[in-house]
């Protein structure tokens, strides 16, 4: 039950454009073992300056 | 035996879609159903997915799911994200959605249901669909490129230069417009601006949640921020009622538009976790939950339409906007059937998160048929209203007095009816002091809404369903106004800085300050404009937004037939070219109609011609009240017919660049060096984030 919640609350923050800095960790750690991580203050800081500094992400 | 039963199944659904457009279309008089507006949209939709987006896949594109995409090529684990196809779908359908498909069937139902459903219901089939559907392909190629760098690359240099530029005078006009939907919709109304004001503080209370308090928990911050705003929504009512308060809460339309420009300028400078993030999550769950009661609502309800299927206002002379059903319609409507704008998305974030090129039509081509959805349903609400109610709301104070009983005569004069008392009692009901002359397409919707849910609901709450509404139209609006002012700063910027690269530099605070100001100061003017136009501003403001977003989604086009064309498939690029070639026909009839038409009701030109003439003459036309605004009023209707004039220029640009390419290949001296990123097998890249 936990579980599913967990995943539907991931779901959710997904669609909403919510940045996830778990999966962040968890590719870095697979794909890119020794470069340095972005804090988790860092990622959000660098996402949200991606999102609202290019046009096409919002519409009418 | 499973081919026998899905021929079945579609042949019934292709029956149910032809029956319910017979149904319509054999309309003689008499009232009808929304339920068969919903059955022939939904059912030809979806035969529309199942036959044109499968062949756009397979044989223009030969999507293949064996062919890695960006996301799984460049997976970075934030840019680049190979996602499940649901979610892609409503972070997708959540970034397209926004008020256009709401306002602009609101505003065209002055035809009645018909031109409007029509164009909605085929027009995004052959045209808005496929563009989504084509740039997101073209994109998921080229590692997401933007469409700015996809002119460029396949058209060439003039035409991406062009592109930009469009874009940027594009989003004056889509942000002042929009503007101005929301200062008619809190003209007057305490309980409106209260309710709007105070999602403001709401929106900062969330985003220092969480950056302080309780830093990455979203869903938390948001389910208090819904909570709060249901409170806003009470406190409005509270002040609306309150003696004092009420009078200093009732704001015209000049401060409001102040404001928003205040608003805007502030949204654009501050930090983004501080506003415009946190106000970006909320909206996004009250747009989906809104679009999901309403469509509840109306098949819970399934009202009948009480406006004709057709009014006499197709010959051009409605009161809402001034020009007949073609090319009018076409224009009016905008993003519900094709919207420009769907393109830069479609290029944006969402092939970064396409995990397979065979979720790409559910992406492309669905969310946009959910998007045209939201527009029907959009239009049966505002088609709820009897005749007489409806123009009441939506014509402006020119075409009906100041009085109720002087717009009950004009709606007379059409060939309608507004019962004494009607209207006075229907703003009562909703908690306003009056629902005259409130142009903009807000807040007709909002009645129409609010009628549905109370029908559905029952307990007579009119007046919160109202504001609700309200609220809802006012929150999507504000953050496509607030995220736009943001970038609109970050495009002046990247152009200043072709003078001056200092002035790019996005940590420099005068560069900062100055750009933003620079942008309001271009959208506040044409709000400002139509806020003091006696003649309601939408009707010369709408029009030139209309254009613009389908002279947007002409240049989309442009760039999907170049991609068609270059990979060698020029037999199919039929199904870019048709909408391209209507598109250009309906949006030149309309340009050159507001250029040039000798009617001043029509004609930029012709009205600042007769400005002049008045003003020679030293009388005042209806509805204006000092000479000195006739000058203004001249002066504005030459900067529209510049701005309607410049974008159809852009468009003959990339028109003209883009044939010299096709010619090219096609002739055969140009190479098919298609600029596809070559194919890798999805097998060569490990399983993973």
């Amino acid at each position: 039950m936990r579980a599913r919640l967990l995943a539907l609350a991931r779901l959710v923050r997904t669609i909403i454009g919510v940045p996830d800095y778990e999966r962040y960790l968890r590719h870095m750690r697979a794909r890119h073992p020794g470069c340095r991580i972005m804090t988790r203050a860092e990622f959000a800081a660098a996402r949200l300056e991606a999102r609202y500094s290019r046009p096409g992400s919002r519409c009418c | 035996m499973a081919s026998v039963r899905s021929v079945v199944l579609w042949g019934l659904v292709a029956l149910a879609g032809a029956g319910a457009l017979g149904r319509l279309a054999l309309l003689r008089g008499e009232t009808i159903s929304a339920a068969w507006l919903l059955t022939a949209a939904v059912a030809t939709w979806l035969v529309a997915y199942r036959v044109y987006a499968r062949f756009i896949a397979a044989k223009v594109f030969a999507l293949d799911a064996t062919r890695a995409t960006p996301a799984v090529r460049l997976a970075d684990g934030h840019d680049f994200v190979p996602t499940n196809k649901w979610v892609v779908f409503g972070h997708h359908f959540a970034a397209i959605a926004g008020p256009g498909p709401l306002v602009g069937p609101t505003l065209a139902a002055q035809f009645g249901f018909l031109p409007g459903a029509l164009w909605i219901i085929v027009g995004v089939v052959l045209g808005g669909a496929v563009q989504d559907f084509v740039i997101l392909c073209a994109s998921v190629r080229r590692d997401g490129r933007s469409l700015g760098q996809m002119a460029r690359d396949e058209i060439g240099p003039v035409a991406g230069v062009t592109a930009l530029v469009a874009v940027l005078g594009i989003m004056v006009v889509l942000i002042s417009v929009l503007a101005l939907v929301v200062v008619n919709a809190l003209k007057d109304s305490p309980w409106g601006v209260v309710t709007i004001a105070l999602t403001i503080p709401i929106a900062m209370f969330m985003g220092l949640y969480l950056r302080w308090l309780r830093p990455d928990r979203v869903l938390e911050a948001s389910a208090i921020g819904l909570v709060l705003l249901a409170g806003a929504l009470w406190a409005g009512q509270w002040v609306s009622l309150h003696p004092t308060w009420a009078p200093i809460f009732t704001l015209s339309g000049p401060v409001l538009a102040l404001a928003i420009m205040a608003y805007g300028f502030a949204a654009s400078v501050l930090p983004v976790w501080l506003l415009l993030a946190p106000r970006d999550y909320l909206s996004a769950f009250v747009k989906i939950g809104v679009v999901i009661a309403l469509a509840v609502g109306i098949v819970a309800v399934l009202p009948p339409l009480a406006m004709p299927s057709v009014t006499r206002f197709v010959d051009g002379t409605g009161p809402v906007f001034s020009g007949k059903v073609f090319p009018f319609v076409f224009i009016t409507i905008a993003c519900g059937a094709i919207s420009g704008f769907h393109s830069l998305i479609a290029s944006g974030t969402t092939p970064k998160l396409l995990a397979s090129e065979a979720d790409a039509p559910l992406v492309g081509y669905g969310a946009m048929l959910t998007e045209a959805l939201v527009a029907i349903m959009a239009l049966v609400a505002a088609c709820v209203l009897s005749p007489g109610v409806y123009f009441a709301i939506n014509a402006p104070v020119a075409a009906l007095g100041t009085t109720a009983q002087s717009a009950a005569e004009a709606i007379r004069g059409w060939g309608f009816t507004l019962a004494p008392g009607e209207i006075e009692a229907l703003a009562r009901s909703v908690g306003e002091t009056s629902l005259l002359s409130r142009t903009g397409g807000a807040p007709s919707l909002a009645v129409g809404m609010a009628h549905l849910f109370d029908r559905a609901l029952g307990g007579g709450a009119m007046a919160l369903w109202y504001h609700f509404a309200i609220m809802f139209e006012a929150l999507f609006i504000l953050t496509t106004l607030d995220a736009g002012t943001r970038v609109g700063r970050f495009m002046l910027q990247d152009l200043g800085g072709q003078l001056w690269p200092r002035v790019r530099d996005v940590t420099w605070a005068p560069a900062i300050w100055g750009a933003s100001a620079l942008f309001v100061a271009m959208w506040g003017w044409f709000l400002y404009q139509g806020v003091t136009d006696p003649l309601g501003g939408i009707n010369s403001l709408w029009p030139l937004f209309g254009m613009a977003n389908q002279l947007l989604a002409a240049v989309a086009l442009c760039v999907g037939t170049t991609v068609i064309v270059r990979m060698g498939r020029a037999r199919y690029a039929w199904v870019t070219l048709v909408p391209l070639a209507w598109l250009l026909v309906v949006v030149f009839t309309a340009g050159w109609q507001k250029l040039f038409s000798p009617d001043p009701r029509i004609g930029f030109l012709a009205h600042a011609a007769r400005m002049d003439e008045l003003l020679a003459a030293g009388t005042l036309p209806a509805g204006v009240k000092t000479l000195a605004a006739l000058p203004r009023m001249a002066f504005n209707d030459r900067l529209d017919a510049a701005v309607a004039a410049f974008f159809l220029l852009s468009v003959i640009v990339i028109v003209t660049d883009s044939l010299r390419t096709w010619w090219g290949v096609v002739r055969g001296g140009r190479p098919l060096a298609s600029t596809e990123v070559p194919a890798q097998p999805v097998t060569a890249y490990v399983a993973g984030d």
